[in-house]
């Protein structure tokens, strides 16, 4: 836990020196595809501080300078598989972005779909001394949280304070200058596979590159599409990428809950590939251009040919229809909005005051998808596409792109961390033999 | 049977090849602007100062540089467009030239980039007999001297010898040197030069004399000396000379008081005029006065 605290705020050292540079490059490494911006930081402090306790948020306005996007490879369920393979992937969109840019990114904040993320909510209490709450109560109420036991190799993504309670006065973003007897916070704490966040550190380092912040993809998609008001009265994102499909739950425009189901598109694209007996690109393809989830009755009436060139005339000259198509592909698609909503139900989603869903990522274009999703999610749906940011390319804009142009959010506005308070004193035992000298120093 | 033509829509996946680690590397460091501003600015002002350096740092280059660019210079000054082959002399006599031509001692033909005209400038302003000179390169290879003479006005009997001296009082050249076209006056005394002005009106005054004037003589350095050819002397007051000389001369013409035996005329003092008589005027005076008083008292 220290460790990944040491590493946590080395990262935002990194960030903050990646700011002053004024170039940083963020990366959505995701199954499907690898997408790199390249943002410039254009220091003006006129822009209005942003909600929140506020030691990191709002510190500037970007710009987006370059983009690329790479076939992923060696990336499964949204965790690094074949470490050659992903480095070469990262290399190329990087690269490419750069050269869009015309600038060298040195720092990088990349996004993780995968590696099982686990949300807790903790909760901690302190009693106050006399004068208003300041900087570090918060950091005392912080470190009061007790720490669950998340198991070994396991480690701590995001921790992010989401509500204050100041003695019966609960719902408080920022109780800085508030003044009361007990201080109580609640915690959102997101575990990850620890040898995924590894395996993700080696390959950016093999790209020469710094890691400048973590963030988990879920996440970083919810703050691209949910606009403001769902973040603050409720709302889950839904991010039907290729390899998972991540949800997060918003609440009071924090994240109060993350997951990811291990299913995607890239897993249509092989049941429609094993079904139709097609290789993957040609199933692909038939996926993005005749795919959908609701059958009419003239989908049984046009037909696709399943054009290969093995040398047997049949197997060549096959057709099926689009009817077949969708038949391949519904299934799969409900299995994941049907596992989605359990995971919604686990968590208390139909507990909160919003129920709206927004369905975002690069399967969330299947045609079709809003009546199927609105039977199994509930008819409060909605696609979602992501923010639009500052010079951002058109053929970013999509909602295959949610993930990384959150991830832009969260570099330029992130939100306060655990980390980012100083730990109380207590906390370090280094300190303690100096504190026993200043003890001596103020009594003798 | 396997298709010989290829499929019409063949859907490949977009080639997206992964760059190498070094083209990966070696674009970075191209991205970084302190190497390409080293590359692009620093390298070519490198290049250029220290090829060059290291080939002069060879004492034998830079000499064989230097002589290079010696030798181009020779050969375009020596150019026929640029020699100097004739020196023409306007406005100075015969001997003058001939001391021009010794002084700047030209060796022609000679190229014009080598002819410095500042310092010839300087050595004709050392001559005395030229007032004004002036220089002039003519295209044709003429170096054109055009002097202004210094005309003898006075002679001046000093010490050291006989000059002659143009009418500013400036020296021209010693009597012998040159050949005097006329009669000149004659002036000497210290300080005869500083007032060469006042000695040619006297001398314009002085023209019913005619032969009788001899020369002018400077006394203290503040009056002059009407010297006639028998050794007789006006003294001529400091102020207003010419005054003074001409009413002596009005008394010449009323009485001819040159014409009589005495040995000065002294006008110093304008309102007394004193003759001073010969010895033997004193004594035929003094017999002719005694005579009378003798007669008289007798």
């Amino acid at each position: 836990m220290s460790m990944l605290y040491q590493s946590q705020r080395a990262m935002r050292a990194k960030r903050r020196e990646a700011m002053r540079r004024g170039v940083i490059a963020v990366l959505d490494i995701g199954s499907h595809k690898i997408a790199c911006l390249v943002l410039r930081f254009v220091n003006s402090d006129d822009r209005p501080p942003a909600d929140g306790v506020g030691a990191m948020a709002g510190q500037s306005s970007f710009r987006v300078i370059g983009a690329a996007t790479t076939r992923s490879r060696g990336v499964r369920f949204g965790e690094v598989d074949t470490m050659q393979e992903t480095e070469r992937a990262i290399r190329t969109a990087l690269q490419g972005a750069q050269k869009m840019a015309s600038a060298r990114a040195d720092h990088v904040i990349v996004s993780l779909a995968g590696a099982r993320p686990r949300s807790y909510g903790l909760t901690g209490e302190v009693s106050l001394g006399t004068g208003p709450v300041a900087e570090c109560d918060i950091a005392r109420v912080l470190a009061a949280c007790d720490l669950p036991d998340f198991g070994e190799g396991r480690e701590v993504l995001h921790a992010q304070p989401v509500n204050f309670a100041l003695d019966h006065r609960t719902g408080l973003s920022d109780p800085r200058g508030h003044v009361g007897n007990r201080l109580s916070t609640d915690l959102h704490l997101l575990i990850i596979d620890a040898n995924a966040i590894e395996h993700m550190l080696y390959c950016v380092r093999r790209c020469d590159l710094e890691l400048a912040g973590i963030a988990s993809s879920p996440y970083v998609a919810g703050i691209s599409s949910l606009v403001e008001d769902e973040q603050e009265l409720g709302a889950a994102c839904i991010d039907l990428g290729g390899g998972t499909t991540g949800l997060s739950i918003f609440l009071k425009k924090h994240m109060i809950f993350a997951d990811t189901v291990r299913m995607g598109g890239d897993h249509v694209t092989s049941d429609i590939g094993k079904a139709m007996q097609i290789p993957m690109t040609d199933a692909e393809r038939l996926k993005t251009r005749f795919g959908g989830v609701v059958a009419t009755g003239m989908d049984d009436r046009e037909m696709i040919e399943l054009e290969a060139d093995t040398g047997d005339w049949h197997h060549d000259r096959r057709k099926i229809s689009r009817a077949e198509l969708i038949g391949v592909m519904r299934p799969r698609v409900e299995e994941i909005l049907e596992e989605a909503r359990a995971r919604l139900d686990a968590a208390g989603f139909d507990q909160l005051p919003g129920q709206r869903i927004v369905l975002t990522g690069g399967a969330s274009q299947v045609p079709g998808l809003d009546t199927l999703a609105s039977r199994i999610l509930g008819n409060q749906v909605r696609f979602g596409r992501p923010l639009r940011v500052q010079g951002l390319p058109q053929s970013a804009c999509g909602p295959a792109f949610s993930a990384a142009v959150g991830l832009v959010l969260f570099a330029a506005y992130p939100q306060d961390e655990w980390w980012d308070f100083e730990t109380p004193a207590n906390r370090y035992p280094v300190r303690s033999l100096k504190r026993a000298v200043n003890w001596l120093r103020d009594n003798w | 049977m396997r298709p010989l033509i290829p499929r019409r829509n063949s859907v490949l996946p977009p080639r997206d090849p992964a760059p190498s680690i070094w083209s990966y590397r070696f674009q970075r460091i191209w991205l970084t602007p302190v190497f390409r501003a080293v590359l692009r600015v620093g390298l070519p002002a490198f290049l250029l100062v220290a090829g060059p350096g290291f080939y002069l740092s060879d004492p034998a280059n830079w000499r064989g540089l230097t002589d290079r660019i010696a030798e181009i210079r020779r050969e375009f000054g020596g150019r026929p467009e640029f020699l100097v082959t004739r020196l023409s002399i306007e406005g100075a006599g015969p001997e003058l030239s001939g001391e021009i031509r010794q002084t700047i001692a030209l060796d022609l033909p000679q190229s014009s980039f080598d002819i410095d005209l500042d310092r010839m400038l300087g050595q004709l302003a050392q001559i005395p007999a030229i007032a004004r000179a002036e220089l002039r390169l003519r295209p044709g290879g003429e170096l054109d001297v055009m002097v202004q003479e210094r005309v003898p006005a006075v002679i001046w009997h000093i010490r050291e010898g006989i000059v002659f001296l143009d009418k500013d009082g400036h020296y021209i050249a010693d009597l012998g040197a040159r050949a005097v076209t006329g009669p000149l006056p004659m002036i000497a005394g210290e300080g005869a030069n500083l007032a060469i002005d006042e000695a040619l009106e006297l001398y314009a005054t002085a023209v019913p004399l005619g032969d009788q004037l001899f020369g002018l003589v400077r006394v203290g350095e503040r009056r002059w000396d009407v010297v006639l050819h028998d050794g007789r002397r006006i003294l001529l007051p400091s102020a207003e000379p010419g005054q003074a000389f001409d009413r002596v001369l009005a008394l010449n013409t009323a009485q001819e008081i040159l014409d009589r035996d005495i040995l000065r005329v002294d006008v110093r003092d304008p309102a007394r005029l004193n003759v001073q008589l010969s010895p033997a005027a004193l004594a035929e005076l003094r017999r002719v006065r005694g005579y009378n008083q003798g007669d008289g008292s007798e």
